[in-house]
């Protein structure tokens, strides 16, 4: 059976990666950690029999969400050794309600969670993970899957107009404006009389003269 | 090593989920931390939602995964972006600098 030899694999290594992102000092290695607890999961959902799940944790979680975390870590200056302050002072406290928080999720496993201990994916054989999503995904979950979009539209417009400014004295093009010119405004007819001729050239003749 | 059983699931998921929720009080400086942490007890959820829709051949579970999956991204991308704003604007994003609201 080599299927349990990679749950305990793909589950220790999720975990111990999710102890480093919150114990490692410098933030770009948290986020790299996360990055990491990202694949393994995608792993356990592949034993799971939930390969899309996985396919969406890696392109979504490592590809986007992570991207996006490691960007801003590298984008901000931020002092690490400032942020760590407090660490060892709220560490007890952490330990403790971390310590409660587990006890009790663990008092609940003890109770028979689930009458089914057998992996049951797959019920009717043939038909694939990823189209069994998709039958049930656009016709019973569809209004849902409409509101998960307008979701992202909105998290989309708003993460840009939060982070656009208006820089002063950059100059920018304004297509109105350059489609409300007019000819009168814009061009402007000079007459130039050319048949006189040029005060400095009579003077600069005047004194070639004098010197011969 | 006997088979994997609901309940090895249920705990790696009930195990992240802590670490997500010890590191929020750890590392209350630092809100990018925390932002990952919020992300880790997601993805705890998640595993938890995936196992039982294995576990009992329904695959609604899968489903909401894909939804949370949808509201985390959307929270990432909105908590960055008022990071960054905050950023730019005190050029600092330590927690308790965050007071201009007084509540």
């Amino acid at each position: 059976m080599i299927a349990p030899l990679f749950f305990y694999l793909f589950a220790l290594m999720t975990v111990v990666s999710g102890l480093m992102v919150i114990i490692a000092r410098n933030p770009v290695h948290s986020v790299l950690f996360l990055i990491l607890s990202f694949f393994n999961s995608a792993g356990l959902f592949v034993l799971l029999g939930a390969e899309f799940l996985a396919m969406l944790l890696v392109v979504v979680y490592v590809g986007a969400v992570a991207v996006l975390f490691l960007f801003v870590v590298m984008m901000l200056d931020i002092n690490i050794d400032e942020m760590r302050q407090g660490f060892r002072q709220h560490l007890p406290l952490g330990l403790v309600v971390g310590l409660i928080l587990i006890v009790e999720l663990m008092m609940i496993f003890t109770q028979d969670v689930s009458s089914s201990n057998v992996l049951a994916t797959n019920v009717s054989g043939e038909i694939s993970n990823t189209a069994m999503i998709g039958s049930v995904l656009y016709t019973e979950y569809l209004l849902n899957f409409q509101v998960a979009g307008l979701i992202l539209l909105v998290a989309m417009i708003g993460a840009i107009t939060l982070t656009m400014r208006h820089r002063e004295g950059v100059k920018r093009q304004v297509i109105s404006v350059q489609n409300s010119r007019t000819r009168n405004e814009t061009i402007q007819i000079v007459s130039v009389d050319s048949h006189v001729a040029p005060k400095v050239l009579e003077d600069s003749r005047a004194a070639n003269k004098q010197i011969k | 090593m006997g088979d994997i059983s609901l309940i090895h699931y249920l705990m790696v998921a009930a195990i992240l989920f802590t670490f997500g929720a010890v590191g929020i009080f750890l590392n209350r400086k630092n809100v990018i931390i925390i932002l990952m942490c919020i992300e880790l007890m997601l993805l705890a959820v998640n595993i938890n939602l995936a196992a039982f829709s294995s576990f009992h051949g329904h695959i609604t579970g899968q489903i909401f995964a894909m939804f949370i999956l949808t509201v985390a991204a959307a929270e990432a991308a909105i908590g960055l972006a008022i990071l960054v704003v905050y950023f730019r604007n005190r050029g600092s994003i330590a927690v308790e600098d965050i007071n201009m609201m007084k509540g």
